[in-house]
């Protein structure tokens, strides 16, 4: 075990892992931070999906002790500071962009980092720059919706 | 102007506050003080025979506190199907034991044959790999090939059954004979025969359980990622364990998706209780995905011959169907109805066909069991229908549109009963289609086909008109065809003294945004804030009992039990504001939330009702009961019948087979609306599924029963790149005439309709594009599989 | 997953030297190793992550094109050389997706040599030069089949250099489910000649398709291959296309490449 130290959702935190403890799992079993969630095996679903200074990464696929000294954000580090829904949370609830809810910290995740690095997509690139993320509810629809709307664009398709 | 409340309302969803901020609360995220973790060992060959499993090497293993394997288990009963179908002989199916623990032999890869409990997943993880190494089984050969399967009695994947034969039913046995006859002297007969692909759901939360016993009591409580915790109770209670129902509280928390795989009970959930007793700590299990590929019931799976007779101008006679359908290894819950009642009920369509006959023959393999997934049986009936009825009318000539109009039921002909035994209350296929087809733009077809062979892209538009049987119920009904459990369902309307309100109800939320849209009835009904409203689902404990959430029957179901506790609230208030306003109690109206007597302006708020109940200081209690809570149970007359037509494009490129959705259009029936914006969010799900099923979702066993497909690496989960904005109309309503609500269910419909609409597009594609040799191509219409049927 | 120590050194130095002492495997962002540790294929006592090493992170011109340090992300190579290489940088924008773009690195995809992974084509296409802790490998000699490389034990990749040709383009044909090349191709054209390479489908792993390279050079246009024809004999066949899927996928996807090159 060794020491790790690092910045989630703006706070220090440390705790004791194993060389091979995946960040997911510092996360939600001792951070107890569980809104990221596992959902495959093989990195391709992105429900797990958080960012590390500031660019969307999979936590199941990142050892823990390579994240150290790092700036982690989380689904729970996402809303604003008075514990309101963020613009993009927002969009996801106004344009019924989630159903079972358990890909949706992912999507989450992926959609705002996709905003700050592109802050008007266009539909296609709505699309694959959801291409690490799986959703099986909502045929994808209302997910590109909330990321047009979070983006300030009018969704004419519909 | 659309409501902004009530019934009808587009109310956002409350769940989604907690899961848009990480507060969601599913089993694997919680927590349990002294939990131990447990993994399963699991078969890597398809078929084996059960040697040995020394367990004691892993037993001494670092951090291991129990070890399982068939034995503990072979003296508890076994995992029940939950409906029994007869074969044509009048023989009932053949029905092998399902134990937690696969014993004397494995029976899939997957198949899970020992457990291991340990401080750590890790240390149970690596316990499970030496029990895998230490154990001996022989491997015997695998029964893949279901034709194979029943033409061989040497090869058995249950001793006891020969020909690995679960049954061979017709329906309706007694239409055979007339329905051979049409065919002898039908002037055209078109002939399909196709494969209806294995699917995996993957709900994209896998499959956990976790399993608590209470020593001081005697009290079993099991969290687990179920859709219907009454049903896994009574399944885990009364057939495997045999313990008290009313010593076992079943809790499904926030569930991530289920689309029927979560309906089932699975012998994990026995294992962690088992294992909790004997340790006397919380024992908890999470599934990897590839231990879901491996053990989550798959759907689908049907090898079929549809056969159509009909005139030249295309009326229809008759539809005969022969369906070899894959079970698996064993029996799941649901697993015997999906192929037979929720299927060959609905081989008439929406048309008028005097005659049909459906046989399936349903056999064990050496795969993952395979039950009820989305749709369930109704997508397989209308992949046969609308694929038979595309390629008749390429072989006359015909218009695909004019052809469905020409044999749909009339409007005026309901109550309709066809010849396979369902009578549908009601609808307006004309109306669906003539929707869709202005929808879909269909006069414009020609100018945007040339615009895509500009770009050297074929592009073909593909038609489905589909109907469901859903809203899963009535007992009367699935008691004669077989069901051992009735459908009704149930729901407990407390009003609180200060008049807020909990509804407990049976339906279980997983997706569907019951905790948003029963409140909004609950609120229209009684006129009170949709706010003052809380539902309480998933939990044994906590509510009166429920059959659970599948075959789109929480509202048309549950919804209308709670609508019905609504009435004997309302009835009970109206006692209260009788007694209060010293009135009779015929003279008592209930209108915007406020008990009046008629004709005066005497009256009382729902509010000052409600306290006064819990307060009745001057009650007369021979005749009024204090309190405000009312229970009821309901089982409708009949099931619902929501259908549509759905329009699909697709553009294909010849040179690689790729094809695009490029539009899809559903126009659907649901009857009445309760909240436009989930019914909408349903199709897109739904629809995304099919076109899942249609162009990418392949679940692929080798001969020797190795799934090939066993990962996201391999099997093809749609994303977002590979679906268009889905363009959902609604507004073609007729209300079902049997429940108060007028709802028919609309969880289904996407995944029902959509796959034919996709296929008959590529068809459409390639036949334009002057291919006219490709008659069918097997889902998924892979790039591969266009391209060998192009160059083939 | 079997237990190991992590470590992350911060130079090339003490990377190498962590590698050659005991059971040891380097770390590249491990987008593909971590999954397989996960299953057991993979494992060592001791891994090595070379993501912490700055000298081996970066984009810069230098001699013989670009110089790309073997530890910069997918992203980073996405967004770096989109107009001094554009054809380079739609192959990295076009790998995995967006998450695992931002963690997998150049060098971690050409150590790993998968036979459907995207920069192997636009390696051997470009006539990269392969810079190891200990020597230069040309990238005619470096790929040596499925998942086999000139790397010997405890060789790292620090930096590769990628010639930039007067015109290029990669066109990818995905594999439905994983999102690797079913079959992509690399087309590059250089003053003296065209390089055609392929990945995803040949049973040997990313390959010169030395025939279309040969009439390209002389032609450097669709028409000029559309006599030509792809040996299905020795492509993959699987679950996802048949042999002579992917031989037709080559040269459709070839011509596509020129075209858009």
């Amino acid at each position: 075990m060794t020491k790790l130290s690092m910045t989630v959702n703006g706070k220090a935190v440390s705790g004791e892992v194993e060389g091979r403890t995946l960040l997911v799992q510092f996360l939600r079993e001792t951070l107890h931070l569980t809104g990221t969630h596992v959902g495959c095996d093989t990195s391709q679903c992105g429900a797990c999906t958080v960012h590390i200074d500031g660019k969307a990464v999979k936590s199941c696929s990142i050892f823990a002790a390579d994240a150290a000294g790092a700036n982690v954000t989380t689904i729970e580090g996402m809303a604003n500071a008075d514990g309101s829904l963020s613009v993009i949370q927002q969009a996801f609830q106004d344009c019924h962009g989630l159903q079972c809810g358990f890909c949706t910290p992912g999507m989450v995740m992926t959609s705002a980092a996709l905003l700050a690095d592109n802050p008007h997509p266009t539909e296609a690139e709505v699309r694959h720059g959801l291409e690490g993320n799986i959703c099986r509810c909502t045929g994808y629809h209302n997910i590109v919706k909330a990321v047009l709307t979070a983006s300030g664009q009018t969704v004419a398709a519909e | 102007m659309p409501k902004d409340y009530g019934i009808g309302a587009s109310s956002k969803r409350r769940e989604d506050v907690r899961f848009l901020t990480g507060r969601g609360q599913y089993t694997d995220d919680l927590s349990i003080h002294g939990q131990a973790h447990a993994v399963m060992v699991r078969s890597n060959v398809a078929h084996g025979k059960i040697v040995s499993i020394d367990t004691s090497a892993a037993a001494a293993m670092p951090g291991v506190l129990a070890v399982f394997t068939g034995e503990d288990f072979k003296d508890v009963g076994g995992n029940p199907a939950g409906w029994l179908i007869k074969s044509r002989n009048g023989e009932p199916m053949r029905e092998p034991k399902r134990p937690v623990l696969a014993h004397g032999k494995v029976r899939h890869v997957g198949d899970a044959y020992a457990a291991v409990i340990a401080e750590t997943y890790e240390q149970a993880k690596a316990a499970a790999q030496q029990i895998a190494d230490d154990a001996v089984i022989d491997e015997l050969p695998a029964i893949i090939d279901m034709k194979a399967a029943a033409a061989d009695a040497s090869n058995r994947v249950h001793d006891e059954i020969p020909d690995n034969i679960c049954f061979d039913w017709g329906w309706i046995e007694d239409n055979r004979a007339a329905v051979d006859a049409v065919f002898k002297s039908a002037p055209h007969i078109t002939t399909l025969e196709l494969v209806n692909n294995r699917l995996v759901p993957n709900a994209m939360e896998p499959r956990a359980s976790i399993g608590e016993y209470f020593p001081g009591t005697g009290d079993y409580k099991l969290t687990t990622t179920s859709q219907n915790p009454h049903l896994t109770r009574l399944l885990v209670a009364a057939f495997v364990m045999g313990i008290p129902e009313n010593k076992l509280t079943v809790v499904a928390p926030d569930v991530g998706g289920g689309f029927g795989s979560k309906i089932y009970h699975y012998g994990e959930e026995a294992l962690v209780l088992a294992a909790a007793k004997k340790l006397g700590r919380a024992v908890r299990w999470t599934a990897e995905r590839s231990e879901s590929f491996l053990s989550d019931a798959h759907g689908r799976d049907h090898v079929t011959k549809i056969e159509l007779a009909c005139e030249k101008d295309g009326t229809f006679l008759a539809f005969r169907t022969e369906t070899y359908a894959n079970v698996g290894a064993y029996l799941s819950n649901f697993s015997t109805a999906t192929p037979t009642f929720l299927h060959g009920t609905l081989m008439a369509g929406p048309y008028k066909v005097p005659h049909v006959y459906v046989n399936v023959k349903t056999i064990f393999t050496n795969t993952a069991p395979v039950d009820a997934y989305r749709g369930a049986g109704r997508p397989e009936a209308t992949f046969s229908l609308e694929r038979v009825i595309d390629k008749m009318c390429r072989e006359l000539g015909l218009d695909q549109f004019e052809v469905r109009r020409k044999n749909f039921i009339t409007p005026d002909m309901f109550p309709y009963t066809t010849p396979v035994g369902l009578a549908y209350d009601t609808g307006n296929y004309q109306a669906t289609l003539a929707k869709a087809i202005e929808m879909a733009d269909v006069a414009g077809f020609d100018k945007r086909a040339a615009a895509s062979k500009a770009k050297g892209r074929l592009r073909g538009m593909g038609l489905s008109t589909w109907i469901e049987a859903c809203g899963i119920a009535p007992s009367h009904l699935v008691g004669v065809l077989g069901s051992r459990v009735g459908l009704y369902d149930a729901a407990t309307v407390r009003v609180n003294a200060t008049g807020n309100i909990s509804v407990m109800v049976g339906a279980h939320s997983h997706g569907q945004g019951h905790e948003t849209v029963f409140p909004q009835i609950v609120a229209e009904r009684l006129g009170v804030p949709e706010s003052s409203v809380e539902i309480v689902h998933g939990d044994t404990s906590k509510i009166p009992f429920g059959m659970g959430s599948y075959g789109s029957r929480s509202l048309a179901v549950c919804g209308v039990a709670m609508n019905k506790a609504i009435d004997k609230i309302v009835a009970k208030g109206k006692k209260i504001a009788a007694h209060m306003l010293e009135a009779s109690e015929g003279d008592i109206t209930f209108e915007d939330g406020k008990f009046s007597v008629a004709g005066t302006d005497k009256a009382k708020t729902f509010g000052e009702i409600a306290f006064s109940a819990y307060v009745p200081h001057n009650y007369p209690l021979e005749t009024l009961e204090p309190g405000l809570e009312e229970t009821a149970f309901y089982d409708p007359a009949n099931f619902t019948y929501p259908a549509g037509a759905y329009i699909c494009e697709v553009e294909l490129d010849p040179d690689t087979g790729k094809v695009d959705v490029v539009a899809f259009h559903c126009a659907d029936d649901f009857g009445n609306i309760m909240n436009p914006m989930i019914v909408e969010g349903q199709v897109h799900g739904g629809v995304g599924q099919g076109i899942g099923q249609a162009l990418l979702e392949n679940t692929t066993y080798d001969e020797n029963g190795q799934l090939l497909t066993g990962s996201f690496m391999d099997y093809a989960m749609p994303r977002a790149s590979d679906v268009p904005f889905y363009n959902v109309d609604y507004s073609c309503q007729t209300p079902c005439t049997h429940n108060p609500l007028g709802v028919k269910g609309c969880g289904e419909a996407g995944a029902i309709g959509s796959p034919p609409a996709v296929v008959n597009a590529v068809i459409d594609a390639l036949h334009r594009g002057g291919m006219t040799h490709v008659t069918h191509i097997n889902m998924p219409v892979s790039p591969g599989r266009v391209w060998q049927a192009i160059n083939g | 997953m079997q237990n190991f120590d992590f470590v992350k050194p911060a130079t090339i130095a003490e990377a190498v030297k962590a590698l050659n002492s005991g059971d040891a495997q380097a770390l590249s962002g491990g987008q593909t190793l971590i999954a397989t540790m996960k299953q057991g294929l993979a494992g060592a006592e001791t891994l090595v992550s070379l993501t912490g090493i700055a000298e081996m992170k970066g984009v810069c011109q230098g001699d013989g094109g670009l110089h790309i340090g073997a530890a910069t992300s997918h992203a980073t190579v996405a967004r770096e050389v989109a107009t001094t290489y554009p054809a380079l940088a739609k192959l990295a924008g076009g790998i995995g997706d967006p998450q695992v773009r931002n963690r997998g690195t150049v060098g971690g995809s050409l150590a790993n040599n998968d036979p459907a992974a995207c920069y192997p084509s636009g390696a051997l296409a470009s006539g990269a030069t392969i810079v190891t802790d200990r020597r230069e490998i040309a990238a005619d000699d470096y790929f040596q089949g499925l998942f086999a490389t000139a790397l010997d034990e405890g060789e790292i990749i620090t930096k590769v250099i990628f010639p930039i040709p007067e015109k290029a383009a990669y066109v990818k044909f995905e594999q439905p489910a994983s999102r690797f090349a079913l079959t992509g191709v690399f087309v590059a054209k250089f003053a003296g000649g065209v390089r055609v390479a392929v990945t995803g489908a040949s049973n040997d792993g990313v390959f010169r398709w030395t025939e279309a390279e040969k009439a390209l050079s002389a032609n450097f246009s669709a028409a000029a291959i559309s006599g030509l024809s792809v040996d299905a004999g020795n492509m993959i066949s699987d679950l996802h296309g048949t042999a002579e899927y992917r031989a037709n996928l080559v040269k459709v996807l070839t011509a596509r490449a020129v075209t858009a090159a």
